[in-house]
């Protein structure tokens, strides 16, 4: 693969569940080292592209290169395989099998695989490596997951849905783990439930609606969210709440401030959260 | 790693996962020689004169572990794999398919052997079964045994397909083990079984397996009291081979790694 070749490249994809398109036109690039988060409802078609580009999934209509190749024809390939991890929702464990002998087994299928035990401890379950899986909580089940998805030093990671099921803390030392393989170069293609996760881990995100994607951007910068009108809140002296809206809340304040003569009681800036701009484009869509 | 070790590796998981489920190894390994508690106390006697019951009835256990161990455990166990996903997973990684036919086949060889090693121990010392006296019925014992677990847990791979769901496929596989099992003289001496039945049940392996069997626990002279006037194992041989390359046939064709709603 040339340098600067996209890690996926997809073009007017399609997938058809007997008459209801369930993927319906996909445009999608992911660059390397590149993490890119895919939002958007259930039943929207983000678990059936990415299982489309991980090979699981026979497309009816489109161009998909993952690792400069057609998931379709190397779906099999032992050495394509080899370079892509894949953390898929819902998969069974082997639940006789300690953490450690389930990852160490997963290693042997790998030619450079990387080293269990310290995948083991990356992923934060090194106090677990003895017990066996089925006596892990859900969120340490879905560390094992990563561990397994990430033993073969994959280029390409795929994550779907990784931390639905966690409890805050949880979630955020899982985020960790995704920038620590982030910096390391790993690319990696992530869907995701929650809007605060694709804030704080993807490069970029994509949102997906009625198997469409309408819209791609940073997060700062979805849906111009970094352009649009602020909201400044504030208290008046009677105790009343204030908010008005304005394309230069800066100015606005400096007039506020003169007007109070000084500190804004209960003084807030706002503009659109992610969450917001991505309510406002499925309602739309 | 190389692919034979590979191989060895996924049996070794397979085997390690079987020995930790303890309803598993009780059920399989210590159901039959339950069974041959049960019957060989229930009937003492013998049957065409000298042959004790246990001798005709040892046979029966012999190939119905056989099929436990083939075909009704992995056909059960391979529609759960999938339903749980975890064929899925596999799938997702560099493995080799063959490997994970090779890890099940390995488990299945390696509980035949030891569920086959308990019957026979318990067999022999509280009902005083004979044990095969020359070198050529052993030899017989050995290959009716090797050929007619490959047509089980050939059959077993191909029958997985048939299950929905995890859920249901002890619900399909069981009362097609337990019909075989009536009707292929594992409980009663099959020339007394009703002869529409004889024929039925010579349609599947498992009557071929035990006939095959019955040409080494029993006596010469007990050959022709056999359907056909003799154990016939050129009839077992082709029969089990039949079987082995029409379920091969099927695995290869019909072998699903995932669920419907994997689409």
């Amino acid at each position: 693969m040339k340098e600067g070749d996209a890690a996926i490249a997809v073009r007017g994809l399609r997938k058809v569940y007997g008459d209801r398109p369930a993927v319906d036109g996909i445009d999608l690039e992911v660059g390397q080292g590149e993490v890119f988060a895919l939002l958007g409802p259930n039943g929207a078609g983000k678990t059936t592209t990415v299982e489309i580009l991980e090979g699981f999934r026979k497309r009816d209509g489109g161009e998909v290169s993952v690792l400069g190749a057609d998931p379709a024809q190397v779906a099999k390939s032992e050495r394509w395989r080899q370079r892509v991890g894949i953390v898929l929702q819902g998969t069974g464990e082997f639940d006789e099998l300690s953490v450690g002998e389930v990852v160490r087994h997963f290693a042997r299928f790998y030619s450079a695989p990387d080293d269990p035990e310290a995948v083991i401890t990356r992923v934060g379950l090194r106090d677990k490596a003895k017990a066996r899986t089925h006596t892990l909580s859900g969120g340490q089940k879905r560390r094992l997951d990563v561990a397994l998805g990430i033993i073969g030093r994959p280029e390409l990671l795929f994550l779907d849905e990784p931390t639905t099921g966690f409890d805050p803390e949880a979630r955020r030392e899982f985020w960790g783990l995704i920038k620590d393989l982030q910096s390391s170069g790993t690319t990696i293609l992530l869907t995701t439930h929650y809007l605060d996760e694709a804030e704080a881990l993807a490069d970029r995100v994509g949102v997906i609606a009625q198997g469409r994607l309408i819209a791609m951007d940073a997060p700062r910068r979805l849906g111009s969210r970094d352009e649009a009108l602020a909201t400044v809140s504030w208290r008046t002296p009677d105790g009343v709440w204030e908010s008005a809206q304005s394309a230069s809340p800066t100015a606005f304040i400096t007039d506020l401030a003169a007007r109070f003569g000084g500190e804004v009681p209960g003084l807030t800036v706002t503009r659109p959260t992610l969450e917001d701009v991505y309510l406002e484009m499925i309602d739309a869509a | 790693m190389s692919a034979v070790r590979l191989g060895l590796a996924q049996g070794g998981m397979e085997i390690r996962q079987f020995l930790r489920s303890r309803e598993q190894v009780m059920f399989t390994l210590a159901f039959p020689a339950i069974l041959i508690l049960v019957f060989g106390s229930i009937f003492t006697g013998t049957i065409a004169g000298d042959v004790k019951f246990t001798q005709y009835f040892v046979t029966g256990m012999i190939a119905t572990g056989l099929m436990t161990a083939g075909f009704q455990a992995l056909a059960i166990q391979i529609p759960m794999e999938r339903d749980h996903g975890v064929l899925k997973r596999l799938l997702g990684t560099p493995m080799p398919r063959w490997v994970y036919f090779v890890g099940k086949v390995l488990m299945v060889a390696f509980i035949a052997v030891l569920e086959t090693t308990i019957l026979l121990t318990v067999a022999t010392v509280l009902f005083g079964l004979d044990l095969p006296d020359t070198g050529a019925r052993w030899l017989t014992f050995l290959w009716v045994s090797a050929l007619g677990i490959t047509a089980c847990t050939l059959c077993g791979v191909a029958f997985s397909s048939l299950a929905r769901t995890g859920r249901s496929a002890p619900a399909v596989v069981t009362p097609v083990a337990l019909i075989l099992q009536f009707i292929s003289g594992v409980f009663f001496v099959f020339t007394s079984l009703p002869s529409w039945m004889q024929n039925v049940a010579s349609l599947f392996p498992l009557k071929w397996m035990c006939q095959g069997l019955r040409s080494v626990f029993l006596p010469a002279s007990f050959g022709p009291r056999e359907p056909s006037g003799s154990y016939d194992l050129g009839t077992v041989a082709i029969v089990l081979a039949v079987w082995c390359v029409v379920a091969l046939a099927l695995c290869l064709t019909t072998f699903r790694w995932t669920t419907k709603r994997d689409g």
